[in-house]
C-alpha cells in the first residue's frame, strides 16, 4: 500500500457563536488548507466531510448540506461520523481513500456549530441516552463525564487537584493559539473553587460548546514530495468501538482507546510508545479525559497520568508535550473539528511551524487521538516526519 | 509558507448582546418530532418485570455472563443468549455523581443523586439510576444498596417503577 502524507491543514477560529454559516465556517477552512500547499479545488479527487449529528443544526443530512463550502461539488464525498472521534476518524478515512490507490489527493473538511441549538445545545444530548433505561430518569450529558470521572478518580486514589493540572497546562498554552476561544491564565484553585456542574465535574474542568472548522489535504506519496519538501505521513491509524453497554464497563480504563492504540502503533512500527511517541494531542473535552486517554493510549501507567502532569513531563518543554496546541480546554470544541483541530496540530508541530507554541527538540512523531459516543469511540493516527 | 500563528484565522466572533438587542438577523424553528419506539424483545421483558417489581437479565452460556440489561444476543460471542434469570433487585454503586444541572443544563438547587449500580446476581455492572435517602456526602463507591419501588398499583412498565436505590 503506499504512503499517505498530510500536507496541508487550515483551521477557523472557534468561537462561541459565530455569523458565519455552516457552509461559510467549511469553505473558510477548506479553502485556506488548499492554500497552504498551494492546490486549488481542481487538484482534489475526493472529499471527506466530518459533523456532528444534524440534530444540533435541524438540518437533514449534514454532509450533503455542507459540501458546497466543503470543496464537494461534482465530487466523490463521504461523511464518516463517530460523535467527538470524528476529528480523528476523518484522517483514517481520507487514508483509505489515498492508501487504495483510488485518488490521489482527498480533501478533508471537520465543522460544528454547536450555537444553533437552544436553549443549549447539551438538550440535543439527551438522544445519547438509552430511550428505555435512561432517558426517563432525564440525565443530562455530563453525567457520563462525572461518573467516568468518578470511578477514575476513586480506583487509582486521584485528586480532583491533580486533574485540575491539566485544565491550567491546556488554557495556558492556548493562550499562543490565534484560533484559542477561551485560552486565560488560571490556577488550580480557580478550577477548584468554579461552580460544581455535576460532581465530580466544575465548570473549569470542561471545555466549551463552540463553532468552528478545520480541514486538511491528505496526497499520495508522489503527489506529496511534489508539494513540499515535509510530508507529514500517516503512518498508523487506528479506531475501535466498545459496546453500547456501557454500564457494564469498566469506567476507570478506556479499553477502546487501547485497542485503537495498539492498531495504530502496529501498523507505524512503534514497539515503545512512551520513548517513541514525541508530543501527544489527546482528547481533551475534560481535564481528568487527557489522563485517562494517555494511560489508554498507553503512555502512562494506569493511574500514572497525574504524576507525570504534575512532574511537568506534559508541558511544551517537557519530556512528552500533551495538548501544545491548549487543547478543547483551551482552543475550544466545536465537536468534529476540534480532533482534526489536533491533527493539524500534529501537522503544525512536525514540521516545526507552530510559532509560539512550538515544542522544542524538533519532534519526528506524533500521535493525536478523539473520542466520542457513549465513552465508545477510540480513533488514534500515527504521524511522522523524515 | 505557513505558519500557524502569523495570522488571524478567519471567523467572526457574534456576542450574546448582538443577538439579544437584534443587530444579527436570526430565525428560530422549534423541532416538533414525536416517537413512538417499539422495546425490543428483550427490553420489553425487562420493563414487564419491572411492572411485577422484578429484575431480569439474560445468560449466554458461551462466555458465562449474566446480562443486566438483558439482550437476545451476546455482543461477544455474537450468539442468541440462553435463557433468562431473574436476578437481585440490591446491588453496590460502582460510581457516582451529584447532578446541579438539569438535562437542559438549567440549575437547580436540590441536586439528582445517580449511580450506575452492579446488580447482585448480574456478571458486571447493571444500569443507571437515582439514590435516594443518602446525603451525598455519606455515597461512596461499594456501597451496598436497595431498590426502592413504587406501588404496585402506581408501576406502569418502566425504569421509573423503582424510585430509587438507597443504601442498604
Amino acid at each position: 500500500m503506499r504512503r499517505v502524507a498530510v500536507v496541508g491543514a487550515g483551521l477557523t477560529r472557534f468561537m462561541r457563536r459565530a455569523q458565519e454559516s455552516g457552509t461559510e465556517l467549511s469553505w473558510l477552512a477548506a479553502s485556506q488548507a488548499l492554500a497552504s500547499c498551494g492546490l486549488g479545488l481542481k487538484d482534489v479527487d475526493s472529499v471527506a466531510i466530518g459533523s456532528a449529528p444534524d440534530a444540533f443544526d435541524g438540518v437533514h443530512m449534514k454532509g450533503e448540506y455542507l459540501t458546497p463550502g466543503a470543496g464537494g461539488w461534482g465530487r466523490p464525498v463521504t461523511r464518516p461520523y463517530a460523535g467527538g472521534g470524528t476529528g480523528v476518524l476523518m484522517p483514517i478515512h481520507a487514508w483509505h481513500h489515498v492508501a487504495s490507490g483510488l485518488f490521489d489527493v482527498c480533501l478533508v473538511v471537520a465543522e460544528e456549530k454547536m450555537s444553533t441549538c437552544h436553549p443549549h445545545p447539551q438538550g440535543a444530548f439527551v438522544t445519547i441516552f438509552d430511550n428505555f433505561l435512561e432517558r426517563p430518569l432525564e440525565p443530562n450529558l455530563i453525567w457520563i463525564f462525572a461518573l467516568e470521572m468518578q470511578r477514575y478518580m476513586q480506583t487509582y486514589g486521584i485528586t480532583k487537584e491533580e486533574i485540575a493540572l491539566v485544565s491550567v497546562k491546556n488554557k495556558r498554552n492556548a493562550l499562543d493559539h490565534p484560533s484559542a476561544q477561551v485560552a486565560e491564565e488560571i490556577t488550580v484553585k480557580d478550577v477548584m473553587e468554579s461552580e460544581v456542574m455535576v460532581s465530580p465535574v466544575n465548570r473549569l474542568d470542561v471545555s466549551p460548546v463552540s463553532d468552528g472548522a478545520a480541514a486538511i489535504v491528505i496526497a499520495a506519496e508522489d503527489v506529496a514530495r511534489r508539494l513540499t519538501d515535509k510530508p507529514v505521513w500517516l503512518d498508523g491509524v487506528g479506531w475501535n468501538l466498545d459496546t453500547a453497554y456501557w454500564t457494564n464497563r469498566d469506567l476507570a480504563f478506556p479499553a477502546y482507546v487501547e485497542r485503537a492504540a495498539r492498531m495504530a502503533y502496529k501498523m507505524a512500527g512503534i514497539t515503545e510508545p512512551r520513548k517513541q511517541i514525541n508530543i501527544v494531542e489527546p482528547y481533551d473535552p475534560f481535564s481528568y479525559k487527557e489522563l485517562h486517554h494517555l494511560e489508554g493510549l498507553l503512555l502512562a501507567d494506569k493511574g500514572g497520568a497525574p504524576k507525570l502532569t504534575a512532574d511537568g513531563v506534559t508541558q511544551r518543554n517537557g519530556d512528552m508535550p500533551v495538548c501544545p496546541s491548549g487543547g478543547l480546554l483551551g482552543v475550544g470544541n466545536p465537536i468534529a473539528a476540534a480532533g482534526l483541530m489536533k491533527v493539524a496540530e500534529i501537522f503544525w508541530q512536525l514540521r516545526g511551524e507552530a510559532g509560539r507554541r512550538q515544542v522544542p527538540g524538533q519532534p519526528k512523531v506524533g500521535l493525536a487521538q478523539a473520542w466520542g459516543d457513549l465513552m465508545q469511540v477510540g480513533t488514534v493516527v500515527v504521524m511522522r516526519v523524515d | 509558507m505557513s505558519d500557524s500563528t502569523d495570522r488571524s484565522p478567519p471567523g467572526t466572533p457574534l456576542s450574546d448582546e448582538a443577538i439579544q438587542q437584534g443587530k444579527v438577523l436570526t430565525l428560530e424553528w422549534p423541532s416538533s418530532l414525536r416517537y413512538a419506539w417499539d422495546t425490543g424483545v428483550a427490553i420489553g421483558r425487562f420493563l414487564a418485570e419491572l411492572k411485577n417489581g422484578r429484575i431480569i437479565g439474560r445468560t449466554c452460556h458461551k462466555c458465562e455472563r449474566v446480562l443486566v440489561p438483558p439482550r437476545m444476543f451476546c455482543e461477544r460471542c455474537f450468539r442468541p443468549t440462553d435463557g433468562w434469570r431473574f436476578v437481585q433487585d440490591s446491588g453496590a454503586v460502582n460510581t457516582f455523581s451529584i447532578s446541579h444541572l438539569r438535562w437542559d443544563a438549567s440549575r437547580i438547587e436540590d441536586p439528582i443523586l445517580v449511580a450506575v449500580i452492579e446488580i447482585d446476581g448480574a456478571s458486571s455492572g447493571g444500569f443507571l439510576h437515582y439514590l435516594g435517602e443518602v446525603k451525598p456526602e455519606e455515597i461512596g463507591i461499594g456501597m451496598r444498596v436497595k431498590a426502592v419501588w413504587k406501588p404496585p398499583e402506581e408501576r406502569t412498565g418502566s425504569i421509573r417503577d423503582i424510585l430509587y436505590f438507597r443504601p442498604s
